[in-house]
Parts: C-alpha cells; structure tokens; sequence
C-alpha cells in the first residue's frame, strides 16, 4: 500500500534531523498561526499565490531563493565545521553516510534552487518592464514554471525527514547512482526533484524568450534592447538547449533505476562516461546561463552608478553571444581525466580559454564605464566592484584549470571547489545581490538600507576569501573534495581558516537579512520611499513607470527612440509616461490557480514514485492531467481594465511626482 | 498578451495533396528502413549508416509535410528554430561521438 515506505525511513535516531524538524515545524506553525490570526490567508491566496503577474512571480522566486540560500547555506557550514573538527583521532559529527548527503544537497540546492530561482526572479520582475510590455508572452505558464519550482525544493526538503537524499554528489555520477550502489531513494529524491523543477525552467526559458522576441515596444530594435535584456535573451536560447539534455541525462539514470535498463551501469553493454560527457553538456551551459544574468545587472547598475552610458554596448553583446555559442563547445573540461586522448582535451581545452575573452572584454568595459564616471559609491555599486575583483581572480583560476595538463593534477581537489566558488559567489550571487538591492525599490517603492548592505557585502568579501583561498592551497597540497575526515596536520590549519569564513559569511547573511528588516520597518521614511519611480536617476524604461509599478506597467506602450530609451527621453524632455493622454481599455491575463494545482499534483506524483507507491503516483498523475485539460477548455482567462481604473491610477502617480519635483 | 501569438493569418496548413504525398514518403522511408536491416545487405555499420541516413531524411520530409516548413516569410521563425536546432544536435551528438569515440580508443573500452 505504501511502497517502500515505512517508519523505520523516518529518521529519529538522528538528532540534527529531529532537531531541525522540531525547528522548522516551529516555525512552520508560527507563520501559519500568524496568517491565520491577522487574516490573510484570503489576500495570500488572491493577489499572489495564483497571481500571473510577473512582478509577484519575480518577488516570489526570489523569497524562494533565499529561503533556499538559507538551507544550502546551512548545510555548507556543517561541512565547513565537520573539517574542522574531523582530524586525526576525532571523527567530527558528521558520519560518511549523513556528510555524503549534505554536499550533494548543498550543491543541487544551491544551484537549482538559490542560483535559478534568483536569476527567474529577477528576470521575472524586471525583463518586460524594461522592454516596455505589460506582462510576458504566456502569463499562466509563468505562474505554472513558479510552482513547479517550487514544488520541487518542497520535495527535496522533504526528503530532509521521511528517507534519504543522494549520496552521489550534485550530478549523481553512475555507477555510484545506480541501483546496485545506491539501493535507497535518495537518488530518486534528486531525479524527481531536479526532473520537475527542469520543466519549469524549461517553460521559462521559452516564455522568456518569446517575450523578448515579441513583445518588445515599438522602436526598440535588438541593438536597442538594454543589456540585461540582452543577457536574458542570451540566458533563454541556452536553457532551451541545454536543459533537454539534462532531462534526457536523468531520464537515461531513471530508466536504469526504476525499469532495469543498462545505459550507464557497468554491466549489460552501459557507459557510465556517456553520463559525464551529456550531463556536462548540459552542465557547462548551465554557468552561463546563472552568469549571463549578473553580468548583465552588473552592466545596467555600473552605468546608473557612473551616471554616464555603458562604454561599448556593440562589444558587450557582441562579447554576451560570442560566450552564449561559445559555452556550448567547452564541456569536456569538466572531465579531462577521464581518458579522452589529446585531440579532445586540446579542442576543449583551447575553447575554455578563448571563453576568457570575450569575458574580458566585459570587465574592461566595465572600468571604462567608471573611468571618468562620476562614481556613486552607493551600497550597490560595493558588490559591483567586489565583483569585479573577485570574479577576475576566479575566472583566471579557471584559465589554469583549462589547461588539460594542469587539470590532471589539480582534478577533483578543493583546487575545483575554490575555483567555482569564486566565481559562483564572486560573479553569480555578488550579481544577484547587487541586483536585489538596485531593483528593489522598483519592486517595492522603497529602499533597502544603504549602511546594512554596506555591512552585508563587506562580510561576504571578506568572509569569501576567507572560506576560500585556502581551499586553493589545499588543493594544491592535494586534498581531494567530499573528504570526510583525514590525518593530514599540514591541512588542519587551513581548515580553521575556511571554517572562520564560513562564519564571516554567515554574518553577512544576519546582515542582509537585519537589512531587508530595517529597510521594511523605515519602509515610510522620507529619504526611503521612492515616490518618483526612478530613484537612481536610471537610464531604461522599468524606471520610467511608478515604483511599484501599477500591475498593468505601462499605461501607454512607451515608444523607444534610442538605446537606454528613458535616458533619452528624460534628455530630451520627452514624458515616456504620456500622462494625461486619453487611455485605452488594457488588455489583462485573469489569475489562475492551475499552475498551483499542477505543481501540488506533480509533488505528489514525485513523491508516490520516490517510494513506489504507483496507485498514488497514477492519481498525480491523473491530477497534472486533469488540471491541463480543464485550464485548456476554460476561454475566461483574461478582461479589460477599464480606461476609469487607468486614468485612476495614472492620475495617482502624476501627483506623487509633481509632488516630489516640488519638494527638491 | 494572449491576443500576441493567436493569429496566424497567411500561413499555410497544407492540403490533402501535401500530407497524403508526405505520408506516402514517410511510409516508403519507413519500410526501406526496416527492409535494410532485415535483408542484411550491408555490413553492420554500413546498416547503421543506411539507417540514419533514412532517418535524416524522414525527419525532414515530416517538417517540410507536416509541418509546413518552407522558405517564406510567415515561416522564417520556424526556419531559424530548425537551424537552431540542426546547430544543438550537431554540437551535442557530434561533440559526444568525438569525445566518446577518443575516450574508447584510449581507454580500451570497445
């Protein structure tokens, strides 16, 4: 009746396990109890949970993120205090079985969940405002990506407490995966979890792209798109290459696992080093998919900050599609070693490193940007430069690691994991966060606090090169990663010195979140509202409506005349809002709560076939179907704003902004 | 919105005559297919190539049939969405032939 599931899998004789239940149980209850006493259960049901709206999408995905950073977070300094204790005699307090378990969902979380939810959070809310639409091309698939996310990282915190997660590192290598090595469903946990959530970043990908293909505003042609805009599009024709070769990689494990087949044992004609070259085919992607995003963020805040335009837009989408085509033909660096001869490893090799020019292009373009600027050194604009600097070491370590010969010895060593940290803290969350704070009043009509960011930053900065350069010199002393213990004393040291990091950098989680506490407390100060809806005296069209913007965006489609077109307009005394013209009725998408119940039924068809039990799976399944079906026949999906409700609302706005021109 | 993608004034859906020509190739394609390989007229590889070759084939004869992929203007989406295509597979499955066809020869494993 219940597959394979029995008590014994409930995991109470661990108490780090129980004790996070009982902790997030807690929690979970004082926040159900709290919705429930102020009564909000209602407006959290209608105006976000099946929200369409692509603004409360973005903020949702980027809750999730961080409620994800949170638990990757965790799991990244128990491995960090388990090295430092687990030396010589002491075994620390992680056993093998429980360590093997945190680093693979330290990584597949941090990835998939904090890194994509982030990045489809910020593209979410800002890509159709600063292409001048009003919503993107397909708002149910939206909303259905969001919640298949979702779903998927309730799925692998479940597996927190009821089972097991994988063993197998964050990309499941067979043979270790299959079946005759990991027996249990931790596995299964990983392939369905990552499974679902694919889809939803798959319709993304598409929905996204669509978005910028079509709905842009009339004038702006592709070399007027804003940069991020560009990133985006860029980031959107990798998902769609990329990811069906993840689903197709996992799929290949799954059928291994559930029907017996052979494609990556090592018996019955499989090929384990097939798995390595198609799932790093998609790997590679992957990165640039998570950095193309921050780099574009990064281009957009240095031009605000440096209140003059981004030196050479040509070159930086030149430079964004040249490492777009460019991060499709790299993949066999990830796995030099693996016995390709030295035609292979030449041809990948050569191609890793030609990627570090385009690249640097962008980091020249950058400086220029600020050569001659007038700096704001704004709170934002720290994790912009800290960026910078970070992320040039960490692309140069990648150089080294290019070199296959080099590769050979430095191969699986924290060597690899201090390089990739560099540049996944230093490029892709420095990017995100520096995003978060440039975009937030945008979001939300109010600041974040300028001093806690400032707090924030320093202590990831430094807190990073602590965790992480001596990883680099561990690696070079060779210690492999996903150790759980050793003897050596020459690495103990170093170890204390990560460990030190990781806390530094958990202080710079207390910071950002003390920051988002104050800045919501002080949400009604003067200095903090953002009345006019360009508080940054910003250069594209997301500025250019009111913070937050009214769910419709834009009252009139803006009409572009140049690139950085609110720039432009506010030079040219042009009013890209058009207030006070006469109004159109505007054509909405109705709220939907389908794309909730295909993520809740997908959860419970993932879970079912985690533990076997097939009558629950085939209900899941019947569930998604039926959701579909009776989504597709329903023709009420959209409605009219009434032109009354615009001018409302517009007329709203024109009196904040003639009020904050009277008061400068 | 919703009213972006619902027109597809101008494009064609084909007539009788273009899907029963298309069925009828893919029919033939089909069984010359199976009909290599149960005759065993060429060499293992040489069926294997002979297959892929048919298979290259009925692939476009569906998109050109079935799908109405031609060369004007309505279709130039499609088109590029081909080429995209052609450009992934030609990266993912050479580069993986490349890759694994080296790593057997060094490594013994074929």
């Amino acid at each position: 009746m219940l597959g394979k599931l029995s008590w014994s899998d409930i995991p109470f004789d661990v108490p780090i396990l129980v004790g996070t239940f009982a902790g997030a149980a807690i929690a979970g209850l004082a926040v159900f109890g709290l919705i429930t006493y102020y009564g909000k259960w209602g407006y959290l049901w209608k105006e976000w949970l099946t929200s369409v709206d692509h603004k409360r999408l973005g903020v949702m995905y980027i809750v999730l993120a961080l409620v994800a950073l949170f638990r990757g977070f965790a799991d990244a300094i128990m491995m960090r205090s388990q090295l430092a204790l687990a030396y010589a005699g002491n075994p620390g307090y992680l056993p093998p079985h429980h360590y093997d378990q945190i680093f693979s969902a330290h990584g597949t979380i941090m990835i998939f969940f904090m890194a994509m939810a982030f990045m489809t959070g910020l593209m979410n809310v800002i890509v159709p405002l600063q292409i001048g639409a009003r919503d993107v091309a397909f708002p149910f698939l939206n909303s259905l990506s969001f919640w298949m996310t979702t779903v998927s990282f309730v799925l692998i915190n479940i597996s927190l407490f009821i089972g097991e997660f994988s063993q197998c590192g964050w990309l499941a290598y067979p043979p270790l995966s299959e079946t005759q090595f990991s027996p249990g469903v931790g596995v299964d946990y990983y392939i369905w979890a990552v499974q679902l959530s694919g889809v939803g970043t798959l319709l993304t990908g598409v929905n996204f792209f669509t978005t910028i293909v079509k709905m842009r505003a009339p004038g702006m042609t592709y070399m007027k798109m804003p940069v991020f805009t560009w990133t985006i599009f860029c980031t959107t024709v990798l998902i769609m290459v990329a990811f069906p070769i993840l689903t197709v990689a996992l799929g290949l494990l799954g059928l291994d696992r559930y029907l017996g087949m052979h494609f990556f044992t090592n018996d019955g004609g499989g090929n384990q080093m097939l798995y390595l070259s198609v799932i790093w085919a998609w790997g590679h992607p992957e990165v640039y998919i998570l950095v193309l995003p921050a780099f574009g963020a990064f281009s957009e805040i240095t031009q605000t900050f440096s209140r003059k335009p981004l030196f050479g837009y040509n070159t930086m989408v030149y430079a964004t599609c040249s490492i777009m085509v460019l991060s499709l033909v790299v993949w066999v660096h990830h796995f030099f070693t693996m016995g390709a001869g030295p035609n292979v490893n030449a041809f990948f090799g050569i191609m890793t490193m030609i990627i570090a020019i385009p690249t640097g292009v962008k980091i020249f373009n950058w400086l220029f940007t600020m050569y001659k600027g007038r700096v704001e050194f704004h709170a934002t604009m720290y994790w912009v430069i800290g960026f910078m600097i970070t992320f040039s070491i960490g692309g140069m370590t990648g150089v080294m690691l290019a070199i296959p010969a080099a590769d050979f010895v430095l191969h699986n060593s924290l060597f690899v994991i201090a390089h990739f940290h560099n540049v996944i803290i230093g490029g892709v969350y420095f990017g995100y966060v520096a995003a978060m704070n440039f975009w937030f009043p945008k979001a939300f009509g109010f600041k974040l606090n300028e001093a806690w960011g400032k707090r924030a930053f320093w202590f990831w900065f430094i807190g990073f090169y602590f965790a992480f350069m001596p990883l680099y010199v561990l690696g070079f002393m060779g210690m492999t990663r996903r150790m759980n213990h050793y003897d050596n004393p020459d690495w103990y040291p170093w170890m204390l010195v990560a460990v030190f990091g990781a806390v530094l950098i958990a202080c710079g989680i207390v910071c950002q979140l003390t920051q988002l506490y104050v800045s919501i407390r002080d949400r009604n100060l003067a200095e903090n509202r953002d009345l006019t809806g360009d508080p940054w005296n910003a250069r594209t069209l997301e500025w250019s409506t009111s913070s937050p913007p009214p769910f419709y965006n834009f009252a009139v489609v803006p009409t572009v005349h140049d690139l950085d077109a609110f720039a432009h307009d506010k030079e040219a005394g042009i009013d890209t809002r058009a207030a006070g013209s006469v109004y159109q009725p505007i054509h909405m998408p109705k709220n939907t709560s389908a794309g909730f119940f295909v993520g809740a039924f997908s959860l419970v068809l993932g879970f079912a076939a985690i533990w076997y039990i097939w009558w629950l799976a085939a209900l899941g399944l019947i569930g998604v179907i039926a959701t579909v079906i009776a989504r597709s026949s329903n023709n009420d999906v959209d409605y009219y704003v009434p032109v009354s409700e615009v001018a409302r609302i517009e007329n709203e706005h024109t009196r904040n902004l003639m009020a904050a021109q009277a008061a400068e | 919105m919703a009213d972006a993608h619902t027109a597809h004034s101008g494009e064609s859906h084909g007539s009788v005559g273009s899907y029963l020509t298309g069925f009828v190739i893919a029919v033939l394609l089909t069984a010359a297919a199976f009909g290599v390989v149960m005759a065993h007229s060429f060499s293992p590889t040489g069926t294997i190539v002979a297959i892929s070759v048919l298979a290259a084939v009925q692939v476009v004869v569906h998109l050109v049939f079935f799908l109405h992929m031609n060369g004007s203007s309505e279709q130039r989406w499609n088109v590029m969405a081909f080429a995209f295509t052609v450009m992934s597979v030609l990266i993912l499955i050479g580069g993986t032939l490349f890759i694994m066809h080296d790593t057997a020869i060094n490594m013994m494993s074929r």
